[in-house]
């Protein structure tokens, strides 16, 4: 019970961070990525500031044998750097920068009732299920979150 | 409040999420993997996931009901647009093993090679596929 209340708590102010940041907002993800155009920094206080947080609470929280409702840290382990890595992460540019949504901020505003979002989230549960079915190795685990 | 200023809090609370998903349940607070795995995972793996998932969605409902300001604008992507956008996202994300939250705050915050590796490229995409964009649209 301990462990399903606290993914929803921690989606819910996952939730808030997204939509009081303005990542919500696609035009602002945009402006962000134009480099080169009319740059807005914005984005760089989001990341700044999740960073910040992450990487001194990781810090502290990591030094515990374990943490409350599970029995050990689940941590990815591998460090090599291969071509899914680096295709799957440009494809995922890509298509962050034609529509401004990266998975957390288009969930984020799922209910706000735009058309274009949600035509978004169920083609990218589409292709986050196709990624999975290339990847998953027969008869072994599935996908590891990241 | 200026939107730096909103922007670094929100990122705060996004990562106090972070930090609250390793301290209680020692995963990492990645959307892509987690969303991935409500459909993916076994049974028990499940529930965890998706009240996660409906959280951000909650959560993200609960700021504009306190000040408009916080409801985003609509996407300027047509429909046809964010479905072709949605399935890079959805498949760059499960083939790369995670997306801004997951390499770019939680693996970050751990000094992953794979993770600061990843960030840099989907940024560069990000930032190239705007370039070309706005060029070609002129917007």
């Amino acid at each position: 019970m301990g462990k399903l209340l606290a993914a929803l708590a921690s989606g819910i102010v996952f939730g808030i961070g997204m939509a009081v940041s303005g990542m919500t907002s696609t035009k602002r993800v945009q402006d962000f990525l134009d480099l080169f155009g009319a740059w807005d920094p914005t984005l760089a206080f989001v990341m700044g500031g999740g960073l910040l947080v992450t990487t001194l609470g990781y810090r502290f929280v990591l030094r515990n044998p374990a943490p409350l409702f599970a029995g050990s840290f689940s941590l990815p382990t591998r460090t090599d750097i291969d071509k899914p890595l680096l295709i799957g992460a440009t494809l995922f540019g890509i298509g962050w920068g034609l529509v401004g949504y990266c998975p957390g901020p288009a969930l984020a505003g799922l209910t706000y009732g735009y058309a274009p979002t949600l035509a978004f989230i169920p083609a990218m549960i589409a292709g986050l299920l196709l990624a999975h079915r290339i990847t998953a190795k027969p008869g072994g685990a599935a996908l590891k979150p990241a | 409040m200026h939107h730096f200023v909103l922007a670094a809090i929100g990122g705060g609370l996004v990562g106090v999420a972070a930090v609250m998903m390793m301290a209680l349940n020692g995963r990492i607070a990645g959307v892509s993997g987690i969303l991935s795995g409500v459909f993916t995972q076994g049974a028990g793996e499940r529930l965890w996931r998706l009240l996660f998932v409906l959280g951000i969605v909650l959560g993200g409902a609960l700021p504009p009901l306190l000040n408009a300001d916080f409801k985003a604008p609509v996407p300027g992507a047509s429909v046809l647009l964010a479905v072709i956008g949605g399935l890079l996202v959805g498949f760059g994300t499960g083939l790369g093993s995670g997306c801004t939250s997951g390499h770019g705050i939680c693996g970050i915050a751990r000094l992953s090679k794979r993770s600061i590796i990843a960030t840099l490229t989907f940024m560069a995409a990000g930032i190239v596929t705007v370039t070309l964009l706005r060029l070609t649209t002129g917007g």
